[in-house]
């Protein structure tokens, strides 16, 4: 059983290994991709998207009460 | 003109959001069809063994994998402007939304990780037929993962199967097939995807006519055509089933963005669909102006889209914002004052909770649960702010009528005129095809900006609107991250556009 799985996880490996290196289009969309994904979490994410709400509160509970006071709060009416 | 939008935070939260996800639709659909595009190119492949067919589904399959590439991920940025701009939403719709996009992204990478890699790089090292079956799952897979988002995306047009947590301040699922199985989820799915099929097939056409337009792989070009002519009038039946759905199913949850996209001010029997019209720039609700410079409509036609009855009754902007009494519509300024009584039911619940006060919470709790379903309806200063914009919701109504309408004509004349071999001929109806792409692409973001401002001031219909949901920040701050989408997805399309043109320039010959 274990001799069988270990051929197949070879054969996996060869086959993704033989595709990623016999690519030509693909080794362009994979370095725009992997661009993208950096610009996207290593810069965009982290310096100009945090999330709100765990940046300022530490548990859900503070976080269900910023909300609810939102949504209760006199200023929204008196805007 | 300039001086009357609104430059407040909201809106350029609104503005960021809209740019990021007409970004991504740019996308989308073509991955939507071009897959399936994909799977019969390569069925008639393994049907009929011709190389000619392969080395044509290579073709097709390279620039889908361009697509796919650069579209992919872009939708990531939806979610971190969730945390960001609409942090107060993101929280209340936790519950209702981390089931379908966690599904959606389980789906997307055990698709991604497995049939992506056969189809790209299991040619000759699989069998045919596992092939073709990786190629038909992608093809499945690709398409029942926008559902989750478009069943996300449902559910805020018309909130069911949930109901609000006053302790958590979330909405919670209380049935999660309600939610899946709502008409307004199922209509979109069904439309948005099938137009995903229409506009594959269009840029099947396109690329085909230009190939054509070059004296370049006519044979390819003519096989292309003939598949996605017919893809594409089959599609486009469908977009008009399913279009007329989902007007049916908006005449009954979102009157007010039916009553926008006809610019019907004033309720009918018998109403008239605008088949062409001029709006009237000054006019407002209730200031007794006509609504339309000119106009042509289709007698009785508007009513039997949106009640299935040619003489019933369609109620205008009007008769939704101050009521019609006669229809039993109740008028804004009521649901407004329902909509208070919710929020300082709501407010003292927390305050009695806090006290120790089970009784005084109950009763409020009873209050407010009385008044819930207007909540929403109590954060708006004034009535007219029920209205979206009228003439934005018209035009790309009927902008997207008119070029639905228009392509199955295309796919028509394409298919008789290749069937008959006499396309290369028809240099005219190659030029039209030729940008008939563009169209498609028009056709589609029109679409959702009418499913999208049609429904202001609505995050959430009825419940939350824009102003509620949005984070405090300052102006600013979202401005700068505006700009930044702007230049990076700039740099991306003029990547994408490089990249897609090169690889339809060397043709079937060099994939």
């Amino acid at each position: 059983m274990v001799v069988i799985l270990n051929v197949l996880l070879k054969k996996i490996y060869i086959f993704y290994w033989d595709g990623f290196r016999s690519m030509v289009v693909g080794r362009k969309l994979w370095l725009i991709i992997f661009i993208k994904l950096f610009v996207m979490f290593a810069v965009l994410k982290i310096f100009f998207f945090p999330n709100y709400l765990d940046q300022h509160f530490s548990t859900d509970q503070q976080k269900a009460e910023h909300v609810l006071s939102t949504l209760t709060g006199a200023a929204i009416l008196d805007k | 003109m300039i001086e009357g939008i609104d430059l407040s935070q909201v809106n350029w939260a609104r503005a960021q959001f809209a740019l990021t996800a007409m970004y991504h639709w740019i996308f989308v659909p073509l991955t939507l069809g071009l897959s399936f595009l994909c799977a019969f190119f390569e069925t008639f492949y393994v049907k009929t063994g011709k190389e000619e067919w392969k080395k044509l589904t290579r073709f097709w399959m390279a620039l889908f994998a361009v697509n796919f590439a650069i579209g992919v991920a872009t939708g990531l940025i939806l979610e971190f402007e969730f945390g960001t701009n609409w942090s107060n939403y993101s929280w209340m719709v936790g519950d209702i939304f981390g089931a379908p996009l966690a599904i959606e992204g389980i789906l997307a990478f055990f698709l991604e990780a497995t049939f992506f890699a056969v189809m790209f790089f299991g040619w000759d090292r699989v069998s045919r037929g596992f092939h073709l079956f990786s190629t038909w799952m992608v093809a499945i897979g690709s398409n029942l993962s926008a559902l989750w988002i478009l069943v996300a995306n449902g559910w805020m047009q018309h909130p069911v199967g949930m109901a609000f947590n006053p302790d958590t301040a979330r909405f919670e699922m209380k049935n999660f097939f309600d939610v899946i199985l709502s008409p307004v989820a199922i209509s979109k799915f069904c439309h948005s995807t099938s137009s995903g099929f229409l506009l594959a097939s269009l840029f099947v056409i396109s690329i085909s006519s230009w190939f054509l337009l070059k004296n370049r792989h006519q044979e390819m070009a003519k096989r292309s055509i003939i598949v996605a002519s017919v893809f594409g009038l089959v599609s486009s039946g469908f977009v008009g089933l399913t279009g007329d759905e989902a007007a049916y199913t908006c005449a009954r949850v979102q009157p007010m963005k039916l009553a926008a996209f006809e610019g019907l001010y004033n309720g009918e029997d018998s109403a008239g669909l605008v088949a062409m019209g001029l709006l009237n720039s000054t006019k407002e609700a209730g200031d007794g102006q006509q609504p339309f410079i000119v106009e042509m409509k289709i007698p009785g036609m508007l009513s039997l889209l949106a009640n299935r009855q040619p003489g019933s009754f369609v109620p205008g902007i009007e008769d939704i914002l101050y009521g019609n009494e006669e229809h039993g519509i109740m008028g804004i300024d009521k649901k407004i004052s329902k909509g208070r009584i919710a929020i300082e039911q709501l407010a003292l619940y927390k305050k009695a909770k806090d006290n120790g006060n089970k009784l005084g919470a109950q009763t409020a709790m009873d209050g407010f649960r009385e008044n819930e379903q207007y909540l929403g309806f109590g954060y708006l200063k004034e009535a007219k702010e029920a209205v979206p914009p009228v003439p934005l919701t018209f035009y790309s109504f009927h902008l997207m009528v008119a070029l639905g309408s228009l392509f199955p004509l295309i796919f028509l004349l394409f298919l008789v005129l290749t069937a008959r071999n006499l396309i290369e001929s028809q240099r005219w109806l190659l030029g039209i095809g030729l940008v008939s792409f563009l169209l498609g692409e028009i056709a589609g973001q029109a679409g959702w900006v009418v499913a999208e401002v049609g429904r202001q001031p609505w995050t959430i219909q009825n419940m939350l609107p824009v102003t509620v949901a949005r984070t405090n920040l300052t102006v600013g701050a979202v401005q700068t991250t505006f700009l930044m989408f702007l230049v990076l997805f700039t740099v991306l399309l003029i990547a994408e556009v490089r990249i897609m043109l090169s690889q339809i320039s060397k043709g079937p010959e060099e994939v």
